[in-house]
This record gives C-alpha cells, sequence and structure tokens, in this order.
C-alpha cells in the first residue's frame, strides 16, 4: 500500500487499541495502521522492541507516522526509529500531536494520498 | 572487571527498587523502581554471556537491555548512557578516557531526553559529576557530589518528564531518576576507586 503507514503507541494497551479503532472507523483499510501498548511485563509503559514490531506492520513505502501519548512513549518511539534499518529510518517520524485526535487526522490526511510530511504537518497543527 | 562492576550495580538498583518507586510516587507515575528492577534484572542474566568481551562492547549490550527492557523512559534514557559509554570508551581506558567518555554520554542523555541541567532530572546529577571527573576529583569526592546533586534536585522544579505536570507542587521531593544516577555512580566509585 502506497498511503502513509499510522503507528498508535501508548503507555495503556487500551488506549493504543481503542484509538486504533477510531482510526479504523475513519479510514477502514486505506491506511496501513498498527498499535503498541504496555511495556514488556503486560503493564502499563511502552516496549521498543513492541514499537518496532508495530512499525513493520504499519509499513509502507510513503513511510510512517508515529503518535505517542506521553514522555516514555515519545524517547521509546525514538529510539525504536532509530534502531529500525538505515534504509526505513528516513520513512518514519514521530508527530508532536495529541494522541487521539493526531491519530485520526494523521490517518485522514494519509487516505487522501498525502506525504508524510504533510501527514505529519496536519496532526501536529492539530496542538498549534 | 567491567562485569562485576554492573553486576554490583545492578544488584544495588534492585536492592532501592522500592525506595525508587516511593520516590516515583510522590511526584510522578511510580513505576522508576519497578522498571529499572525489571531492566536490571534483564542485565544480570546477560552478563554472563559478556564474559572476557572488551567494556565497550560490554557496556553497548547492557544499553541494549535497558532500552529494550525498562519500558518506561528510564530506558531509552539510561539505555543511552551506557550504550555512548561503550561507544566511546577505548579497550584500556586511562583517567582522560573515561571522563571524555562519561562527558559524551551525558551529552547524549541530554539529547535523548531533550532535557538541561536544573530541570530536575538525572542530568542535574550527571553534569556535576561530568564536571568532577574531568577536574581530576578522587572516586569519594565524586560519590559525595553525586549525592550531594541528587539532593540538589529536592527544592527544584521540574521542568521536564511526568513530574513537570506537577508544577510547583513537584518542589520538596527528590527526582528519582537523579536517585537512581546517583546509586549508581556511587557503587562504580566504590568498585574502582576512579
Amino acid at each position: 500500500m502506497s498511503n502513509v503507514g499510522i503507528v498508535i503507541v501508548s503507555h495503556s494497551p487500551k488506549i493504543a487499541e481503542g484509538a486504533a479503532d477510531m482510526v479504523r472507523q475513519m479510514v477502514g483499510d486505506s491506511v496501513p495502521l498498527a498499535f503498541a501498548g504496555g511495556n514488556e511485563a503486560g503493564g502499563l509503559g511502552t516496549s521498543v522492541a513492541a514499537i518496532m514490531a508495530a512499525i513493520e506492520r504499519a509499513w509502507s513505502e510513503a513511510g510512517v507516522a508515529i503518535l505517542v501519548d506521553l514522555g516514555g512513549a515519545e524517547s521509546n518511539s525514538e529510539m525504536a526509529v532509530e534502531l529500525m534499518p538505515e534504509e526505513k529510518r528516513g520513512r518514519i517520524t514521530v508527530c508532536n500531536a495529541p494522541l487521539v485526535e493526531g491519530a485520526v487526522i494523521a490517518a485522514t490526511e494519509s487516505s487522501g494520498g498525502s506525504s508524510l510530511a504533510d501527514v505529519k504537518r496536519t496532526a501536529e497543527e492539530l496542538g498549534a | 572487571m567491567i562485569e562485576a562492576i554492573i553486576q554490583r550495580v545492578a544488584l544495588t538498583i534492585i536492592a532501592e527498587a522500592e525506595q525508587l518507586t516511593a520516590l516515583d510516587q510522590a511526584i510522578g507515575d511510580g513505576d522508576h523502581g519497578l522498571n529499572m528492577k525489571r531492566g536490571m534484572e534483564a542485565v544480570l542474566a546477560e552478563l554472563p554471556k559478556l564474559a572476557g568481551k572488551p567494556p565497550g562492547e560490554v557496556l553497548k549490550a547492557v544499553g541494549m537491555q535497558l532500552v529494550m527492557k525498562v519500558g518506561g523512559a528510564s530506558g531509552p534514557l539510561f539505555g543511552t548512557f551506557a550504550m555512548e559509554l561503550g561507544k566511546t570508551l577505548p579497550a584500556e581506558p586511562t583517567r582522560a578516557d573515561l571522563a571524555a567518555a562519561f562527558a559524551a554520554a551525558v551529552a547524549a542523555v541530554a539529547a535523548r531526553g531533550k532535557s538541561a541541567a536544573g530541570q530536575k532530572t538525572m542530568l542535574d546529577v550527571l553534569f556535576p559529576v561530568a564536571a568532577a571527573l574531568s577536574a581530576g576529583a578522587s572516586a569519594p569526592d565524586i560519590k559525595a557530589k553525586a549525592h550531594a546533586a541528587a539532593d540538589g534536585t529536592i527544592p527544584m522544579k521540574a521542568i521536564r518528564g511526568r513530574a513537570s505536570f506537577l508544577g510547583d507542587r513537584s518542589i520538596g521531593h527528590m527526582d528519582p531518576g537523579a536517585r537512581s544516577s546517583a546509586l549508581m555512580i556511587a557503587v562504580v566509585c566504590d568498585a574502582c576507586g576512579v
């Protein structure tokens, strides 16, 4: 698929899954979508390995936009991007946007065929 | 030797996990001790596989365990510290090599956390320790400086991390990351008498 992929990263597995449900309701299957929530032990937190796996599931040649909730989700997502293969790294971006609203609007933008930069900008305009 | 020091660091953090969690319950999400304990247990499990490897490789592997297993922001922060230290440290480091590598690792943590000194974070311990290390301070002096610097976060207002949501209410509590940093530095000072 050539539309930009969306990855949702939350400390809470339920929030990650719920936000993904809201994205699906809006864009159906037109956008690659994956989520990662919870730490290695299944509690609240985030896991670099799970985020990397989510990036792979949502992979698109057009790139992947990651939406995060709080601090650790952001730093673990940035870490995950750095650990991805070099040929993919440059096409993955962490958006500075609210998680739920950002994911829905980013996916909507992506479903129209927008570039990764446009998807990111649209999501980040929410926070401005 | 480096494996023995890392083992002592890990055991100390595991032993102090409850106290670290208590600090984090006061001004954060209360998971710091548990997260660090999980990371350090993973490090302990990995150490036997690293026996005899150069210090740089050991530190990089330890950092990767912390990144993958901690589960909170501390994972990338402490993991980045260890990995950068491992990247910069030569096989048989001099005191000057150690000071330079430590400074590079602190800079990497600051970049990862998008943070600076005075924001009530682990950096408020790491920066003064880096300065003391460069200035040629003795191991006991560096240890004392690390603990004093962690105490110094008590009157600070948090600007970064979950504690920053509390604003002025973060004042009066020690930063948990500063405390765990001081604990680790104290163990290393005791072990190798820099």
